[in-house]
C-alpha cells in the first residue's frame, strides 16, 4: 500500500516511515512542509496520507487545509490527519465533502501500533476514523442534544460512537460483548432513524458518523 | 436591569456618543435621543429635578461645606467635614450620572481614591482631612456648588416654566381670564380686554408648550455640558488616576504571570516530568528483564505506554491553558469558531474583526470568550448561547450572552472577577447584564489597535 508521510518533526517522521514499513506498507515520500505535501498527494495520489495538521512554513494548519485541498482535486483521496490537539471544528472540515477515507486522531494513537495500523487501513479503504477524544467529547454533548440523534437509544449511541472511531461490526460486537449480528441489526436501526436508506453500507456508515459530529 | 460596570473611576476620556453599536438595544440605560414626545416631556421633569437639587442641595451643601472647611482650623471641622464631603460627592456623581444618562455628556468621577480608608475611621482623622483639602476636585466641587445654585435654577425651571406657563394659555386663561383682574394678560395680549382676546391666548400657549418641549434636551445638555466644566478630572488629576489605575493593573497582572508560572512549574514537576521518569524506569526494568521474563516485560511495555499517554495528555492540557493550539492555527475568529462547535449548549457566532490583534490582545480576548461561555454553559441553565465581536471606537468588543435565567453577579463568581482582572490588564473593560429571570448578557471591550 502506497503512503504519503508529511510530518515536519525528523524524529517523529523517521519513527512513522519506520513503524509503517515494518507494516509492510510502502512510503512513496515523505514531507516536512505545506506546500511539498499539496505536491506529492497531487503527483502521487498515493493510497493513503498521514499527514501532521501543523506544517512549515507557516506552522498553522497548513497540513489541514493542504488535506483539504487535495481532496478537492482528487475526490476521496484517503487521508488520516494527526495532530497534537483534536478539534471538532477540524474533524467538521475533514468530513464536509461528504465522502469516506478520512481519519483524524490523536498524535499518541501510534502508541498502540496494531491499532493503528488497522486505523490506516481503514482509512484507505475508504472509511471513517474518528479519534476517541472527539467521539467522547460529542457523546457529553449529545446528552444534552434534539434532533434525529436523540431519537437513537443508549445502545445505538454506543454503537454509533464506536462507528466513528472507525471499529468495523466485528470490532464494536467485541467490545460491547455482544453478537455481530446485534451490531448489524443496531447499525440497521441507526441508519433507518437518520434517515439514511439504501445505498452501499460503507458510505452510510460516513453519513452516519457525519449526522453525529453535526448534531 | 442590573447593570455594573467595572473600571472602578478612571475613565479613558473616550468621546461619547455613538460608542456602542449594537448594544444599546440590549436596555442599556444608554444615551437617550430625546427624540419621542414622551422623552422630552422627561428632560422637561429632569430640568426640575435639577433645578430642585441647585437649591436644596448645592446652595446649603456649599455652605454647609465652607463652614466644615472653615471650622477645621478649630477641630470641629475634622469630623463635619468627612461626613459632608460624602454628601457633597454623592450629589456630584449624582448629577454625573444625570448628565451621562441624559445627555451623554460622560463626566468622569475625578476624586483621588482614598486608599482603604474605612468611612468611620475617616471621621475626626487629619490625614483624612488633608487628603480631601489637597484634592483639586473638593474646590471645584465648591466652586461647581456655588455656580449651581443660579444656574441649575435657571437652566432646569426654564423648559418646565414654558411648558406650564403654556398649559397655562392653553387651559386656564381663556377660561378664566375674567378673574384674573383687569391688569392680567397672557404673552403678546395683554392684558386682556374680551373673550376673543382671551382665545388668542390659546395658540401662543400651545407654542409656548412647543418650544419649551423642543429646548428641554438642549437646555439639559447645556446644564450637562457647564457640570463638565467643573465636574470632569482635570487634566491633571486625569493622568494622575490614570496612573494609579495602571499602577494597580500592572501588579495585578504581574501578581497573575508570577502565579501563573507556579502553576506552569508544579503541573510540569508533579505531572509530565513525573510520568516520564517512571516510564524511563519501566523502559529500564523492561531492558534488564528482556531475556528473563518476555511476560513481565510486556507489562512493562505497556506500562510504559500508558504512562506516555498520559503525560502527552497533561502536557496538551497544560498547552491549551498557556495558549491554545487552535489560537495559534487558526487565529481569534477561527478558535472562537472551535470554541463554539465544542461547545455543549448549541453556540450561535457572529464574528467580523478587519484584521488580526496582536497576540497577547487575541489570547487575552480567547480566554475572556472561554471563561464566559463556559459560565454561561455552567450556571445559566440556558439552552443556547451566543458570542458576538467586532471592531468599532478603537477597541475590540465582544458580547456573550445566553437565554438562561440570568441573576449573574460579578461580585459572587470569581469567575467574572478573575475576567474582569484579565481584561483589567489591557485596560479592558467587563459590563454585565443579568436581571434575574434573565437573559444574561456580557459585554466586554478591549482597547486595541487593528
Amino acid at each position: 500500500m502506497r503512503v504519503v508521510i508529511a510530518e515536519d518533526l525528523a524524529l517523529l517522521r523517521e519513527g512513522m516511515v519506520q513503524l509503517l514499513t515494518v507494516h509492510g506498507f510502502d512510503v512513496i515520500e515523505a514531507v516536512d512542509n505545506g506546500p511539498s505535501l499539496l505536491r506529492a498527494l497531487l503527483t502521487h495520489r498515493p493510497d493513503v496520507a498521514i499527514v501532521d495538521v501543523r506544517l512549515p512554513p507557516t506552522f498553522t494548519d497548513e497540513g489541514l487545509q493542504a488535506a483539504i485541498k487535495a481532496r478537492q482535486e482528487v475526490p476521496g483521496l484517503p487521508v488520516l490527519v494527526l495532530s497534537q490537539h483534536v478539534e471538532q471544528l477540524y474533524a467538521r472540515e475533514l468530513l464536509s465533502d461528504d465522502r469516506g477515507g478520512v481519519g483524524y486522531l490523536l498524535k499518541d494513537r501510534v502508541f498502540d501500533v496494531l491499532r493503528f495500523v488497522d486505523m490506516v487501513r481503514q482509512v484507505a479503504a475508504g472509511g471513517t476514523v474518528m479519534d476517541p477524544k472527539v467521539v467522547s467529547e460529542l457523546l457529553t454533548k449529545h446528552d444534552t442534544a434534539t434532533g434525529p440523534i436523540h431519537a437513537l437509544t443508549a445502545r445505538e449511541r454506543e454503537v454509533l460512537a464506536l462507528m466513528a472511531e472507525g471499529r468495523s461490526n466485528a470490532g464494536i460486537a467485541t467490545i460491547l460483548f455482544v453478537t455481530e449480528k446485534a451490531v448489524s441489526k443496531h447499525t440497521h436501526n441507526i441508519f433507518t432513524k437518520l434517515g439514511l436508506a439504501a445505498s452501499e453500507d460503507d458510505n452510510r456508515r460516513v453519513l452516519a458518523v457525519l449526522a453525529y459530529l453535526n448534531a | 436591569m442590573r447593570s455594573s460596570r467595572s473600571r472602578g473611576t478612571a475613565g479613558g476620556g473616550r468621546p461619547t456618543g455613538a460608542r456602542r453599536p449594537r448594544v444599546s438595544a440590549t436596555g442599556d440605560a444608554g444615551v437617550k435621543s430625546g427624540i419621542t414626545w414622551a422623552g422630552r416631556l422627561g428632560s422637561c421633569g429632569c430640568g426640575l429635578l435639577i433645578a430642585v437639587l441647585a437649591q436644596v442641595g448645592s446652595l446649603p451643601l456649599f455652605i454647609v461645606t465652607v463652614l466644615a472647611i472653615v471650622s477645621v482650623t478649630v477641630g470641629v471641622g475634622l469630623f463635619a467635614l468627612p461626613v459632608v464631603m460624602i454628601a457633597v460627592r454623592g450629589l456630584a456623581n449624582y448629577q454625573r450620572r444625570v448628565s451621562g444618562e441624559w445627555s451623554g455628556v460622560r463626566i468622569d468621577v475625578p476624586y483621588r481614591s482614598a486608599g482603604e480608608v474605612d468611612a468611620y475611621e475617616a471621621v475626626g482623622s487629619w490625614r483624612h482631612c488633608r487628603r480631601l483639602l489637597a484634592d483639586p476636585a473638593t474646590w471645584r466641587d465648591l466652586v461647581w456648588m456655588l455656580l449651581d445654585a443660579p444656574i441649575g435654577l435657571v437652566l432646569g425651571l426654564l423648559p418646565a416654566s414654558l411648558v406650564a406657563y403654556g398649559l397655562n394659555g392653553v387651559f386656564v386663561t381663556p377660561l378664566l381670564w375674567e378673574q384674573m383682574g383687569p391688569r392680567w394678560g397672557f404673552g403678546l395680549i395683554w392684558p386682556i380686554r374680551n373673550q376673543t382676546d382671551a382665545y388668542l391666548a390659546i395658540p401662543q400657549g400651545v407654542l409656548l408648550v412647543v418650544v419649551g418641549l423642543l429646548v428641554a434636551s438642549p437646555v439639559l445638555a447645556l446644564h450637562a455640558r457647564f457640570n463638565r466644566l467643573l465636574l470632569a478630572p482635570t487634566r491633571a488629576a486625569r493622568l494622575a488616576l490614570r496612573v494609579e489605575r495602571l499602577t494597580e493593573t500592572r501588579s495585578q497582572s504581574v501578581d497573575a504571570q508570577a502565579a501563573e508560572l507556579r502553576r506552569i512549574e508544579r503541573d510540569l514537576h508533579d505531572g509530565a516530568q513525573a510520568r516520564l521518569v517512571s516510564l524511563g524506569m519501566s523502559l529500564g526494568l523492561a531492558d534488564t528483564l528482556v531475556e528473563r521474563d518476555p511476560v513481565m516485560v510486556r507489562r512493562l511495555l505497556a506500562d510504559a505506554m500508558d504512562s506516555s499517554s498520559a503525560a502527552l495528555s497533561e502536557l496538551r492540557d497544560l498547552v491549551r491553558g498557556i495558549h491554545p493550539p487552535v489560537l495559534a492555527e487558526r487565529g481569534l475568529e477561527g478558535a472562537v469558531r472551535a470554541l463554539a462547535v465544542s461547545m455543549a449548549l448549541p453556540t450561535e457566532v457572529d464574528l467580523a474583526l478587519p484584521s488580526r490583534p496582536r497576540p497577547p490582545v487575541e489570547s487575552a480576548a480567547y480566554f475572556a470568550i472561554a471563561e464566559a461561555l463556559a459560565n454561561a454553559t455552567k450556571h445559566s441553565g440556558a439552552d443556547r448561547t451566543w458570542v458576538r465581536m467586532w471592531y468599532a471606537d478603537g477597541s475590540l468588543w465582544m458580547q456573550v450572552g445566553d437565554n438562561g435565567r440570568g441573576g449573574a453577579d460579578p461580585e459572587g463568581g470569581s469567575g467574572l472577577r478573575g475576567l474582569q482582572r484579565r481584561l483589567a490588564a489591557f485596560d479592558g473593560v467587563l459590563e454585565l447584564s443579568s436581571p434575574v429571570g434573565g437573559p444574561t448578557l456580557v459585554t466586554m471591550e478591549l482597547p486595541c489597535a487593528l
